[in-house]
C-alpha cells in the first residue's frame, strides 16, 4: 500500500465547524451530526475532528496524540518524547471497537512540557522547540506519527466516514468550545490515518476542502524555513504557511488571509492609497505564499477559529450566527442540523475571512 | 402526498418522488438531500427544509418550490419547468441552464447563471431578487439573467467580474451604477424602453410569486449587459 508522500491526492471533502464565543463547552455529538449530513461528500477514506478546550485539567501542558504502527516505533518515539519533555500522563486514547473502523494503529497520548534546561540550552522559544521535536519524530521515526501537538486541544482522526470516526473516538466524552470536522474524499490513494484531516501543528489545526494548484510553489518557499512537507497534501502546506505567517512572522490572521487569498492586482489598483500600499507590500513580500486553486478551510487555534475561501470561491462555504455561536460548513444543511433557526446566515465572499475569537475575559 | 425526508438517504427520497403517482408532492424535514427532482417532469414539488445540491438538475418540466434557502447548483442543466426559491440560493445557481425559469427571492451565490445557454425556443430565465455573487453569468452563452438588488445597499447588486467570458444572452442589473470592473468583453448600457418591455412579463411573474410591489421594482434604473462582439472573450486566469 502506498501512503501519502508516495503519491499525491486530489480530494473532494466536506468541512464543518462550530464555535462558542462565550466559551460554552459542548460535547462532540452536534458536530458529528453536522458532518454526517454531508456523508456523500466523503468516501469513507478519512474523517476527523479537532476540539479546543477539551483538556482543562492539563491545559498548561502540550497534548501529543500519536499513531504507532509497531512496538518498535512506540519505543523509539517515547524515548524521543521522554528525552525532551517532562511527561506527566501517558495513556492510550480511549476508542470504541466497531466494524466500520479497521486497521487501527496503536493510538496514544502524552501530556508534558519541555524540560526547562533543554529550552535554555537550545535558546528556542517554547513553541518552536515543540514544533521541531514533532517534525523530527514525524520525519525520522518510521511508523510513529504525532498528529496533534497543541495545548488544551486535540485532533481525532482515522480512515473511515467522519460520523464513524467520531463515535470510534467517543467524542461524546469530550467537551470543547470549538469543534471542527472533516469528511474526506481522496480519489487516488487508499488514504492513511495520518493523512486524514485535521492536519495540526502546535495548536493550529486545518480542515480543508479543495485542491490547490500552487502546491509546489508554496512548498518550495516554505521548505526554505525549516518545514518538511512529507505528506504531499495541500493541507499540510497550508498549515505550515499559517504557522509561518502567524506564529513566526507575527502577521494577524486578517493579514494571513490577505496573503494566501490575495486580491487580484486590478482590484488593488482600484483601492485607496493606504490599502493599495499594504496589499502591494504583502503580495510582493509573500508572493510565493499566494494559494491558488479551489480551497475552503477552517483553521482552529487556541481561542479562535478562522474560515477562508480561495479568492475565486471555487468551493462552497456557508456561515451562520446564533447568540454566542458561530457556525461554518460546506453546506447549509450541516449548519441547520446544529442550529435550525440561526439569527444570520450568509455566504462569505472569496478571500474574505470569517474570524471568531473568545469574548474578552473568557478563559476556556 | 407528503414525504418525510428525515434521516432519508437522497436515493430513497428521490425514488419516492420519482415513483409517486401523485403529482402534488410536499417534502417535509428536508436536510441536504441532493438531486431532488432531477430529470423530473409533470410534477409539482414543495420543499420544507433545506434541499441539497443540484436541486432540479436536468429538470424537464413541472415546478419546484422551496420554502427557504437552497444550496449549490440549483437547476443544473435544467431544460424546462420552474424552480422557485423563497430565500437564498447557493453557488452556481442555474448552472448550464438551457431552458425553464428560476426565481430566487433573495441572494444567489457565486457564478449564478454560469454557462447558461439558449437554443431555438428554449430561452432560460434566472431572476435574483437580492444580490448575486461574483462571476454572475460567467461564460454565459444565452438566456436572460435579471438581478434586482431589492433590500441591497450596494450601488450595483453583484460581486466582481460580472459576465466574465460572456458571449451570448443578456444580463439586467437594477441599481444606481454599473459594477466598476466589468470585463472588456461585456458591453453595458442603460435599459431602453424596448429592453424593459422584453422583461416586463417576467417581472410581473416574479412580483406575483413573491408578493413584491412592482412599482418598487421599477423605482430604480436597469442596465443591460451583453457580449461585446468587437472585443471577444480571450482569457482571464493567466497573468493576474
Amino acid at each position: 500500500m502506498q501512503f501519502e508522500g508516495d503519491i499525491r491526492i486530489p480530494s473532494g471533502c466536506a468541512i464543518s465547524g462550530m464555535f462558542s464565543r462565550s466559551g460554552k463547552k459542548m460535547n462532540g455529538e452536534a458536530i458529528i451530526r453536522s458532518i454526517s449530513t454531508m456523508h456523500d461528500r466523503s468516501n469513507g477514506l478519512g474523517g476527523g475532528f479537532a476540539a479546543y478546550g477539551i483538556y482543562p485539567h492539563n491545559k498548561e501542558l502540550y497534548a501529543f496524540h500519536v499513531f504507532y504502527d509497531s512496538v518498535r516505533a512506540k519505543e523509539e518515539c517515547e524515548k524521543e518524547i521522554m528525552a525532551n519533555f517532562d511527561v506527566t500522563v501517558a495513556e492510550k486514547i480511549p476508542t470504541r471497537k466497531m466494524p466500520e473502523i479497521t486497521d487501527e494503529p496503536a493510538i496514544w497520548r502524552y501530556f508534558g512540557l519541555p524540560f526547562e534546561k533543554l529550552l535554555k540550552d537550545t535558546q528556542l522559544d517554547e513553541r518552536e522547540f515543540v514544533a521541531r521535536c514533532i517534525v523530527k519524530i514525524n520525519t525520522q521515526i518510521k511508523g510513529a506519527y504525532v498528529f496533534s501537538s497543541g495545548k488544551n486541544m486535540g485532533v481525532f482522526k482515522a480512515v473511515g466516514f467522519p460520523e464513524d470516526v467520531g463515535r470510534y473516538y467517543r467524542l461524546d466524552n469530550y467537551e470543547g468550545y470549538c469543534w471542527t470536522a472533516h469528511g474526506r474524499y481522496p480519489t487516488n490513494t487508499p488514504g492513511w490515518w495520518g493523512g486524514a484531516h485535521p492536519f495540526a501543528m502546535l495548536d493550529y489545526s486545518i480542515v480543508h476542502n479543495g485542491e490547490i494548484s500552487s502546491y509546489d510553489a508554496n512548498r518550495r518557499f516554505i521548505e526554505m524555513y525549516g518545514y518538511k512537507c512529507t505528506l504531499l497534501t495541500d493541507t499540510e502546506v497550508i498549515t505550515y504557511i499559517i504557522d509561518y505567517l502567524n506564529r513566526k512572522q507575527h502577521l494577524t490572521l486578517h493579514e494571513v488571509a490577505d496573503v494566501i487569498a490575495a486580491p487580484f492586482w486590478d482590484e488593488i489598483d482600484r483601492m485607496p492609497q493606504a490599502e493599495k500600499e499594504k496589499f502591494t507590500y504583502l503580495r510582493n513580500v509573500f508572493s510565493s505564499l499566494l494559494i491558488t486553486g479551489p480551497f475552503s478551510i477552517l483553521l482552529g487555534f487556541s481561542g479562535g477559529m478562522m474560515a477562508l475561501n480561495d479568492r475565486l470561491k471555487l468551493r462552497s462555504m456557508v456561515a451562520a450566527e446564533k447568540d454566542d455561536m458561530t457556525y461554518v460548513a460546506s453546506e447549509e444543511c450541516a449548519i441547520k442540523t446544529m442550529e435550525p433557526n440561526p439569527d444570520k446566515i450568509w455566504a462569505p465572499k472569496g478571500g474574505e475571512p470569517v474570524i471568531v475569537t473568545l469574548n474578552e475575559g473568557v478563559d476556556a | 402526498m407528503k414525504i418525510n425526508a428525515e434521516n432519508k438517504h437522497f436515493q430513497d427520497l428521490n425514488n419516492e418522488v420519482r415513483f409517486a403517482e401523485d403529482t402534488e408532492i410536499t417534502i417535509e424535514n428536508c436536510m441536504g438531500q441532493r438531486y431532488i427532482g432531477s430529470g423530473m417532469s409533470g410534477k409539482h414539488l414543495t420543499i420544507n427544509g433545506i434541499p441539497g445540491n443540484d436541486l432540479g438538475s436536468y429538470l424537464n418540466g413541472g415546478t419546484i418550490r422551496v420554502n427557504g434557502n437552497a444550496q449549490d447548483a440549483t437547476g443544473d442543466t435544467m431544460n424546462e419547468g420552474e424552480i422557485i426559491i423563497d430565500g437564498n440560493s447557493g453557488d452556481a445557481t442555474g448552472y448550464a441552464m438551457r431552458g425553464g425559469k428560476i426565481f430566487v427571492r433573495r441572494n444567489a451565490g457565486y457564478r449564478a447563471g454560469i454557462h447558461m445557454k439558449a437554443y431555438q425556443t428554449h430561452h432560460p430565465l434566472l431572476i435574483i431578487g437580492g444580490e448575486a455573487g461574483s462571476f454572475l453569468g460567467e461564460y454565459q452563452a444565452g438566456g436572460t439573467i435579471i438581478v434586482l438588488g431589492l433590500d441591497s445597499d450596494k450601488k450595483a447588486p453583484v460581486g466582481s467580474l460580472c459576465g466574465t467570458g460572456m458571449h451570448g444572452g443578456r444580463i439586467y442589473l437594477r441599481g444606481e451604477e454599473l459594477p466598476p470592473d466589468l470585463p472588456k468583453q461585456v458591453q453595458a448600457a442603460p435599459a431602453t424602453p424596448e429592453d424593459m418591455a422584453k422583461i416586463d412579463g417576467w417581472l410581473d411573474e416574479f412580483c406575483g410569486i413573491f408578493g413584491v410591489d412592482k412599482k418598487e421594482v421599477l423605482s430604480k434604473n436597469f442596465f443591460v449587459l451583453s457580449p461585446n462582439t468587437k472585443n471577444p472573450y480571450k482569457s482571464l486566469y493567466t497573468f493576474n
